[in-house]
């Protein structure tokens, strides 16, 4: 017997219906069974547990597309106990993990393996990305039918680029049987070859070597031209330049199956965050251009863009504390992505339901996952969060087990409050503020 | 004619640099633990160690070279490259002090297998050195390196980013010919992407109220490095055309081909700094040249052979004067304290 639970007094946020209202929400076990403004206005059926919420936000739990994992291979930098706690406390109550592990995630077993570990921690829901090419090397195709039953909800070799026209031809072609989407790193290999920032004059003036932004835009060009040869499904990560972005908008007016994601750094930072050589902003690809920025942010408010993912990649501090050019990429973004997209909102770039629907409905559209909306018969997955709440992010607080993020010390405003999956609550402030 | 911001430094007499006056008078000369880059130091700090160099040479050049000066400090060179010529000034300058120099030279490969090179840093630092002198082949290394211990860091040149005591002993080297930098007109050939001494220059060369220009094929440009300050130009005789100093880069040779140039015979034959090149500038332009030289590559050596024109003799024998002027500097606060 699953108890019933009313969430009330809540501003129901539902970017998919775009219900933006005062109401409650009821959960039988793992399922949303009513939701609506005037759903408790005959009072709380008897016998359920009420949860007050006090007029703060209850929106589906975040989906987040792009999260880099340890484990397995790296679990010093993050586990997915580790991870799940992050995301848990970050409001995010499915993600989708990369392949790029040791070993790599290329076969129906490691996609066992993940959905094992994530039913041991019980925390967030936690699906496998898996390899396009046995092994990430970019020369054979993955068995990507039997992964794709296996659970595998999307296909890419995480931070490698597909680099062979031809494997890629073949793996948009043979994916489209399955109905699945392959999902690209944007950057033409030979072109960004040593490149450690954005190519410009700050890079000249620091003497490191740069990644031509040409080199994200070529492999997004080859790739829309492949889609249009085969039909297949494509999904360009981490968009970070103003043409890709063109490119994208231009694919979808043809009307290609194409999709892409940005994640809050490149709206946020600039390649000036390098400053002093801060190996906490290197990034791949790198940040940009103010421009670019500004790019990003037309593209979310227009749809171009359809999703926001954290791209959180862990690095412990022997990764990040060498010389620029040596140190390892990647921020960690699970516990930063809300109030992140947030100050875009309140900066008046974005609308909430743009903002909340780039971490919630599409991104599960696109990895065709029944999730990110508020309606009864959906999986209770909820993230409850105080819009107005001003906070200091601080890496001491990070659930992550490792703290590269280049927001320490920033002063932000919205925090997640609640977490609920499957109608469990994975995380709570108050009662980890008591801890 | 030429308008500067920064006053424009006299041709400094070699004075007992102790008593020229800053502009504020309570301020030290150079208010500076560590010397990383030429970026940033304005034009009144950059006179202050060209003159007190001025006085160093005129040491140089006596008999009896060593003060004790520095007695009882220790100064590392912790080499993290191969460098005959760097090093070598620099344990000299810092013996005509009278400072304790320790040499380590650390092939950077042992150093990406083991030990980082932030151990390196909290290792040397516990033995209290009183100025580490730092190259690495990574640009930022030394500034990472600066961060983690309390003694006075001197960038000997880090990746392709800096190289500031370089362009100080150049400086000092054209501001002995010409009496001044300022209107003069410098262009600086070769691997312009890949150097950290061009970058120094520039920055130096700006500051001080000259003009600037960079020749190099577009491929041993870095993007916008004109917004550094530079009028760009891919034909040597427009380049040097009236040029004051021809400043010559070394090309490494793991760039002689592949996709920068495609061999050293058409570099030379188009970047290549002969006499015939050398009639576009100016009758009395002087030639420069970080070394060492790769004769019949970037330079004829008949050119950089040239007593009347080539400087690159200089610029060794100055280096000396200019390490030991930031020596001084560097350690004024430790002394005085």
């Amino acid at each position: 017997m699953s108890q019933d639970i009313a969430y009330t007094n809540a501003r129901l946020l539902d970017p998919a219906s775009g219900l933006d209202a005062p109401g409650g929400l009821l959960t039988r076990g793992d399922r949303i069974i009513g939701v609506g403004p005037r759903l408790f206005n005959e009072g709380v059926p008897p016998g359920t547990i009420v949860v007050d919420l006090a007029g703060r936000c209850l929106a589906p739990g975040f989906v987040d597309m792009r999260v880099a994992i340890g484990e397995p291979g790296e679990e010093h930098k993050e586990s997915i106990q580790t991870a799940s706690r992050a995301a848990a406390a970050g409001g995010v109550t499915a993600l989708a993990c990369l392949p790029d592990t040791d070993p790599p995630i290329d076969d129906v077993s490691g996609v066992e393996f993940i959905a094992r570990r994530a039913r041991e921690v019980k925390l967030v829901k936690i699906f496998a990305q898996a390899a396009v090419t046995r092994g990430l090397e970019g020369r054979e195709l993955a068995e990507i039918g039997l992964l794709d039953e296996a659970g595998a909800v999307a296909f890419t070799d995480g931070a490698t680029p597909v680099a062979d026209a031809r494997v890629m031809a073949g793996a948009l072609s043979y994916a489209s049987t399955f109905g699945t989407v392959i999902v690209q790193h944007p950057e033409e290999p030979s072109l960004a070859r040593g490149g450690a920032m954005n190519g410009g004059e700050l890079s000249t003036r620091l003497g490191l070597p740069g990644v031509p932004r040409a080199a994200e835009v070529i492999l997004i060009e080859r790739d829309l031209r492949l889609v249009a040869m085969t039909g297949g499904r494509y999904h360009a990560a981490h968009v970070s330049t103003r043409e890709g972005v063109e490119e994208i908008r231009a694919a979808k007016q043809r009307g290609l199956p194409v999709t892409c994601d940005t994640s809050p750094a490149y709206f946020t930072l600039t390649e000036a965050d390098v400053g002093e050589y801060r190996t906490f902003a290197k990034l791949s690809p790198p940040l940009r251009t103010a421009d670019d920025q500004a790019a990003l942010l037309e593209g979310l408010a227009d749809g171009t863009i359809d999703a926001i993912a954290s791209d959180h990649r862990p690095q412990d501090q022997d990764s990040k504390r060498l010389p620029f050019a040596q140190a390892a990429f990647g921020i960690i973004g699970l516990e930063t992505l809300l109030p992140l997209t947030l100050a875009q909102v309140a900066n008046g770039r974005l609308s909430l339901a743009r903002a909340l629907g780039a971490i919630t409905h599409r991104p599960a559209d696109i990895l065709r996952l029944p999730l990110g909306r508020l309606a009864p018969g959906r999986a209770a997955d909820l993230t409850v969060f105080d819009p107005d709440q001003r906070w200091t992010i601080d890496e001491a607080g990070f659930r992550s087990k490792s703290k590269n993020s280049p927001f320490h010390g920033w002063k932000v405003t919205g925090r997640t409050v609640r977490c609920v999956v499957d109608g469990r609550s994975v995380f709570h402030a108050e009662a980890a503020a008591a801890n | 004619m030429i308008d500067s911001a920064a006053p424009a430094p006299a041709p400094a007499p070699a004075g007992v640099p102790t008593t020229d006056a800053p502009p504020v008078p309570s301020a030290p000369p150079f208010p500076h633990r560590d010397l990383l880059t030429i970026q940033g130091l304005p034009a009144r700090e950059i006179s202050v160690l060209l003159d007190l160099a001025d006085s160093y040479v005129a040491q140089n050049r006596k008999r009896d070279k060593k003060t004790s000066l520095l007695r009882g400090h220790t100064l590392i060179n912790l080499f993290f490259e191969n460098s005959t010529r760097t090093r070598t000034s620099f344990e000299l300058a810092a013996k005509r002090l009278g400072a304790d120099v320790i040499n380590m030279t650390v092939q950077a490969s042992s150093i990406a297998k083991g030990e980082t090179l932030i151990d390196t840093a909290m290792t040397l630092n516990a033995m209290h050195p009183d100025v580490l002198v730092v190259r690495h082949p990574e640009s930022g290394a030394v500034k990472l390196l600066a961060n983690k211990v309390n003694c006075a860091v001197i960038n000997a040149g880090d990746g392709q980013h800096e190289h500031p005591t370089q362009a100080l002993l150049d400086a000092l080297t054209i501001r002995r010919r010409k009496g001044n930098l300022d209107g003069l007109t410098v262009t600086i050939c070769g691997d312009v992407a890949h150097s950290r001494v061009a970058r120094s220059n520039i920055y130096l060369l700006n500051t001080m109220g000259a003009r600037v220009r960079v020749v190099a094929p577009p491929t041993l440009l870095p993007p916008a490095v004109e917004r550094l300050g530079v009028t760009v130009f891919h034909k040597m005789t427009d380049g040097i055309g009236d040029a004051d100093i021809v400043m010559m880069l070394r090309l490494q040779s793991e760039r002689m081909a592949g996709c920068y140039i495609p061999s050293v015979r058409e570099y030379f034959r188009f970047f290549g700094l002969t006499y015939e090149a050398l009639r576009a500038a100016k009758p009395d332009a002087l030639i420069m040249h970080p070394g060492p030289i790769n004769r019949g590559v970037e330079i004829d050596s008949e050119v950089a052979d040239d007593i009347k024109r080539s400087l690159i003799l200089d610029q060794v024998e100055l280096g000396v004067a200019v390490r030991m002027a930031c020596l001084d500097l560097l350690t004024r606060a430790r002394r005085a304290g």
